[in-house]
């Protein structure tokens, strides 16, 4: 039925947990009965022999202690059950990032970014409902019933016999309803997520829609498309409630049975009126968690369904590493990397991102890659920074296989700056302080100036103190990405891997930036995906990517005196010779 | 508060239906009551061994409650979520009409994932409004009616002993426990935001953790945050565990203290015996009616937010008034944009300062600047998204806030940098311009375009899907769309709005070409920060921080070594 392996194995990290649970459940069950029995004895005392409130207190006393100890049951199995539950939330969340870690930033790039961000927030959340409320009622629904009609069937048989055989069916009825109701509801998700698709799609397109003079015929189509949604909508809880109605038949027919039943042989005194009052007593209390669980399906669905996304990227196969625990260290300040006939594909990715890819990057130099989107440039610095190792080829530093270095020291050696820095949600410092955590607040100043960044920050509200990112204060492209230099002067490495900006900066800014850089690279081995020609100018050394392949190498005008594919790059654009 | 009754207020077409809801929802637990009360009472009469025949109506009567339960139910819950989804299907409509009148201006704000998490999450949440916050209460308020009524038949001791139990399990206890776990339940709500925005920073921020080898301090970081909200919710369901169980606890203990209060009647006398077992199980099964309540308040905050953020967008004015009676059609299509200054909003600066410039009939202006120099404010204000704070913009002699914004968008096509394509077929993505249009018509303005023979060669040829479960299309194929369609339009004015930004310098080229083709005959305006394709303009207009800081055509421009030089200095720094 709905209970989930993988989930069940998280859930037996807190064994104790479901020992409680189920104890507990036993211990409900218990006083169930006992609460019964005592009221029944009461009311059979006053009624039919005659006893006075003092003769029957004691029993009143009794049946008082049980009704307080039922509340500090419900009470302590509640907390328990929700403990545990945000015990195993925090569990898989974790496991969640650390192998999210581990999967590295390849994996969790485009598309799939809000999704994961998604999972780890809602997903995560909706198995609170599936531990802290389905598991708990599951156990109660097995052990109430059963510890009922233990004391029911020696009383008697009749009406043991009428809820040991009606009580299968609920939980069948339930399997059965559940199955079609699954798939009327993946159905209604399909249905929801056309209804969005459309309504996102009119949302986006709105100022479009006005352009055109369109955008009140749209009324009328979102009219139809909502009241069909609603259509579908209690299509499938018709079906629901259709179950219910089953459920509810049965269990309140068999109360009316046992109740009946009850009164006939009561009649030819064949049972005696007390036993027959507890046991019209138990009856509803026997039906009661499997109707309760019945509610709780809906969460029990729900958590399944998440529990399926977060244990397939549990389960996500981590990319190869050799590292090695004795890993080497190359000379720190002399790096000499060469990459010798590297192929490289994608996770997933149908055609190689690069292809027999062989060139030198010597100590101290500066070279460019230069190429149409999609040539490789960017995965020439994914494998450098060792977010994936190459397929085919290997990666030299200082002669050592880059593979046998253990990556986080490697990755101690390289300052990257990307195209799209991202901010994280702190202050101005603790986000410069990414470069060297330990740095003081003197040396962030001084890496913030060299940036260039020093006087913008200075402007902000609370200067290094501001909060930016996510909840933070949004800044500009030109101001985030003088704030990655920051941290890139902070961090002060010999290897330096840089993806220059495009567009979208005026001319100000961009000529702060530009003498940033250029204090950065000083002195420096630098390998840059370039995009401007002042960059290729001052190379040591242009690789011109194109499918994957160097197809050319070499300075600037030597290229252009080629005429070959690095001519037609930077002449395109101009619609002039150089 | 005010926010509740606007809710009511939207509620109200419905509340004959919703008020038959509520009745079955009474009726529902009645029937309850009543099979338990007439079960204890056939069993405590036939313990008197009386001629079977008599108890032929109590035993009747049990059957009836245990079938009708059942059925009143099922209406119950068909009748309430029938009137309920049929609510959220009209509040849907209700929310795109008062949104439609603001785009784009005032909806300029707001991400369009967060306006469809309003329209289709929010509203959905309001079902809960009426389902969850104002039927349990009405029926609770029914329920106990009767059982009073029944109560203070025999004494009315038990009949405010019950009402008690009532006040304390529905409304003491939840509203008690919320405000003792309010500051917890504020504390757990922070910092599960808190947590989020981290993981949020985690996923999104790879690239730089791993880079800079943070992934063990994060996973510290995140360590201790999971650590701070396990110890909150664990507070917190102390608390809130609370309510269920003492919702138990109460209809248990109006149970007890009746029986205790009844026994020295029976004792006395005053009361017969056999209806005690019957007051046990009327009151116990009478709590059914509590046992929601608690879960009002939760219900009520989340739709009350809900609503809020739905009337935030509905109670926003449209940025422009349509005039009472439209200009019509102007004889004359020239533009004269004269000492226009216009500020979003009374305390920022100025966007754009005194602008003046003239586009007479079929000629061509460009405007260009670094970005944030007020280009694409004064798109919205020639197209009427928004209006002008001074001076004038005149449209064939008459200023456009004499028209109304859609005679003024049919007399302008407008190509812009992020055409956006709706999830349907080629072909009424093109008829988007013009309904009307034949095949032929559609297939002409293709062609001219230059992307009838792609087209063509799509799977499905003009019936392809495009857009985003589409048909992916390059960045020049979607230009050349928009094209196609502004040319299917043909509008006399034309607005090129960064038409080609984007795109690669080999196919930008083209697309100029195909440019070229569409301004021909038409009023046009460009506006751009690529300086590519200027050399046709009459007229160039540089533009920084809102104000005209050059103008003059391409060669006159490049001589003066101003902004637009450097501009173009730096763009033709670009290699890719």
């Amino acid at each position: 039925m709905m209970i989930d392996k993988r989930l069940l194995g998280e859930a037996r990290k807190v064994r104790l947990f479901l020992a409680f649970t189920v104890g507990l459940g036993l211990a409900a069950g218990l006083i169930v009965v006992l609460q019964a029995a005592s009221l029944a004895r009461v009311v059979n005392q006053v009624y039919l022999q005659g006893r006075n409130l003092k003769e029957v207190w004691p029993l009143l006393i009794m049946l008082l202690g049980l009704i307080f100890l039922r509340a500090i049951l419900a009470w302590g199995s509640e907390v328990l059950s929700h403990r545990a539950a945000a015990r195993i939330k925090g569990d898989l969340r974790r496991q969640l990032l650390q192998r999210l870690f581990a999967l590295g930033p390849l994996h969790v790039r485009g598309e799939r970014t809000g999704e994961l961000v998604n999972l780890m927030t809602e997903g995560i959340e909706a198995l609170e409902d599936y531990f802290a409320r389905y598991l708990p009622q599951l156990a109660l629904a097995a052990i109430i019933p059963l510890t009922i009609l233990v004391f029911v069937f020696p009383i008697d048989l009749t009406s043991g016999l009428i809820l040991f055989l009606t009580a299968p069916l609920i939980p069948f009825f339930m399997v059965l309803i559940g199955k079609w109701a699954d798939h009327l509801t993946k159905r209604q998700w399909g249905h929801l997520s056309r209804m969005s698709a459309h309504f996102l799609d009119v949302l986006q397109g709105l100022t479009t829609l006005k352009l055109f003079g369109k955008s009140k015929a749209q009324i009328t189509v979102i009219a139809r498309i909502s009241d069909e949604f609603r259509k579908t909508t209690m299509g499938v809880l018709r079906v629901a409630f259709l179950s219910a109605l089953v459920l509810e038949m049965l269990s309140t027919i068999s109360t009316a049975l046992v109740a009946v039943a009850l009164g006939l042989r009561l009649v030819y005194d064949r049972i005696s009126f007390e036993h027959a009052f507890f046991l019209l007593l138990l009856a509803p209390e026997f039906y009661l968690p499997l109707r309760l669980l019945g509610n709780q399906f809906h969460a029990g669905m729900a958590g399944v369904t998440a529990a399926d996304r977060i244990f397939e990227v549990l389960q996500t196969p981590l990319p190869k590493t050799g590292d090695r625990q004795e890993g080497l260290q190359p000379e720190t300040q002399l790096l000499r990397i060469s990459f010798k006939e590297v192929s490289f594909t994608y996770p997933g990715g149908d055609r190689p991102a690069l292809q027999g890819v062989t060139f030198d990057l010597r100590a101290g130099e500066r070279v460019a890659l230069v190429g149409p989107s999609g040539a490789g440039k960017t995965s020439i610095a994914n494998l450098l920074l060792r977010f994936a190792d190459p397929g085919e080829g290997i990666i030299e530093v200082n002669g050592i296989p880059l593979q046998q270095i253990p990556a986080d020291q490697w990755r101690r050696l390289i300052s990257y700056v990307p195209q799209h820095p991202y901010l994280f949600y702190g202050t101005v410092a603790e986000n410069i302080l990414l470069g060297r955590p330990g740095a003081s607040m003197d040396q962030v100043r001084e890496a913030a100036e060299l940036a260039g960044a020093h006087e913008f920050i200075m402007k902000l509200p609370r200067g290094y103190d501001t909060p930016v990112g996510e909840l933070g204060l949004r800044l500009s492209g030109g101001q985030a990405r003088r704030l990655a230099l920051a941290r890139a002067f902070l961090k002060d490495v010999p290897l330096l891997i840089l993806d220059e900006a495009t567009a979208g900066l005026d001319p100000a800014s961009e000529q702060v930036i530009q003498e940033a850089l250029e204090r950065l690279m000083q002195g420096r081995t630098v390998l840059v995906i370039a995009h401007r020609l002042s960059t290729v100018y001052r190379a040591d050394r242009i690789l011109v990517l194109a499918g994957g392949q160097v197809v050319e190498q070499g300075r600037h005008q030597e290229l252009v005196d080629m005429k070959g594919l690095y001519y037609c790059l930077v002449t395109a654009y101009r619609g002039e010779a150089v | 508060m005010k926010t509740f009754f606007r809710l009511l207020r939207l509620l109200a077409p419905h509340w004959k239906m919703m008020l038959w809801a509520v009745l079955l929802g009474f009726c529902t637990i009645g029937s309850n009551v009543g099979l338990m009360a007439t079960s204890a009472y056939l069993i405590a009469w036939a313990a008197l061994h009386p001629p079977i025949l008599n108890l032929m109506g109590a035993t009747a009567a049990v059957r009836f409650f245990g079938i009708a339960r059942a059925v009143f139910r099922y209406l119950e819950r068909y009748f309430s979520h029938h009137v309920t989804f049929r609510l959220l299907s009209q509040l849907r409509v209700w929310f795109y009409q008062a949104l439609e009148p603001l785009a784009p201006a005032r909806l300029m704000d707001y991400r369009s994932g967060d306006l469809l998490s309003r329209i289709v999450a929010d509203v959905e949440t309001l079902k809960n409004f009426y389902l969850r916050v104002l039927s349990p209460p009405l029926v609770a308020l029914m329920i106990l009616g009767p059982v009073f009524a029944l109560l203070a038949h025999f004494q009315t001791k038990f009949a405010y002993v019950v009402l008690f139990f009532f006040l304390l399990a529905g409304v003491v206890v939840p509203l008690g426990i919320r405000l003792l776990g309010r500051r917890v339940g504020r504390q757990r709500v922070e910092t599960r935001a808190r947590l989020h925005a981290h993981l949020v920073d985690s996923i999104q921020g790879m690239t730089e953790i791993v880079a800079f080898h943070q992934a063990e301090q994060r996973l510290t970081r995140m360590n201790s945050l999971n650590r701070e909200l396990l110890q909150l919710q664990g507070r917190m369901s102390t608390l809130a565990g609370l309510t269920g169980s003492l919702t138990g606890f109460a209809m248990n203990l109006a149970m007890w203290t009746v029986l205790v209060l009844a026994i020295p009647m029976v004792e006395s006398g005053e009361m017969k015996g056999i209806y005690l077992a019957m007051l046990a199980l009327a009151v116990l099964s009478s709590f059914e009616a509590v046992a929601p309540l608690p879960l009002i308040f939760p219900h009520l905050e989340e739709s009350l937010a809900a609503a809020k953020r739905l009337f935030d967008i509905t109670d926003a004015e449209p940025a422009v008034q349509s005039p009472a009676v439209s200009a019509g059609r102007p004889e004359k299509y020239d533009l004269q944009v004269t000492g226009v200054s216009f500020r979003y909003d009374a305390e920022s600066p100025w966007t754009l300062k005194n602008l003046d410039f003239c586009l007479p009939q079929g000629g061509r202006v460009a405007v260009v600047g670094p970005s944030g120099a007020g280009k694409s404010t004064l798109v919205n204000l020639l197209l009427r998204f928004w209006d002008y704070d001074r001076g004038s913009i005149c449209l064939g002699s008459r200023i456009i806030k004499e028209y109304s914004q859609e005679d003024i968008l049919s007399l302008i096509g407008v190509v812009t940098q992020r055409t956006h394509l709706f999830n349907a077929t080629v072909r009424e993505n093109l008829l988007l311009a013009e309904p009307g249009a034949g095949q032929e018509e559609v297939i002409q303005a293709a062609r001219r375009a230059r992307i009838h023979s792609f087209i063509e060669s799509l799977p499905q040829g003009y019936e392809t899907y495009i857009g985003e479960g589409g048909f992916k299309l390059s960045g020049g194929q979607r230009q050349r769309l928009a094209i196609a369609r502004a040319l299917l339009k043909d509008a006399p004015v034309l607005i090129l709005d960064e038409a080609t930004a984007g795109l690669d310098p080999v196919t930008e080229k083209e697309v100029m070409e195909d440019i070229y083709e569409l301004m021909k005959g038409r009023t046009t305006l460009v506006i751009t920060h690529r300086l590519t394709g200027l050399e046709v303009m009459d007229e160039i207009v540089v533009l920084d921080r809102g104000q005209v800081v050059e103008r003059g055509t391409q060669e006159e421009l490049l001589r003066q070594h101003g902004l637009f030089r450097k501009m173009w200095d730096l763009a033709h720094q670009i290699i890719s």
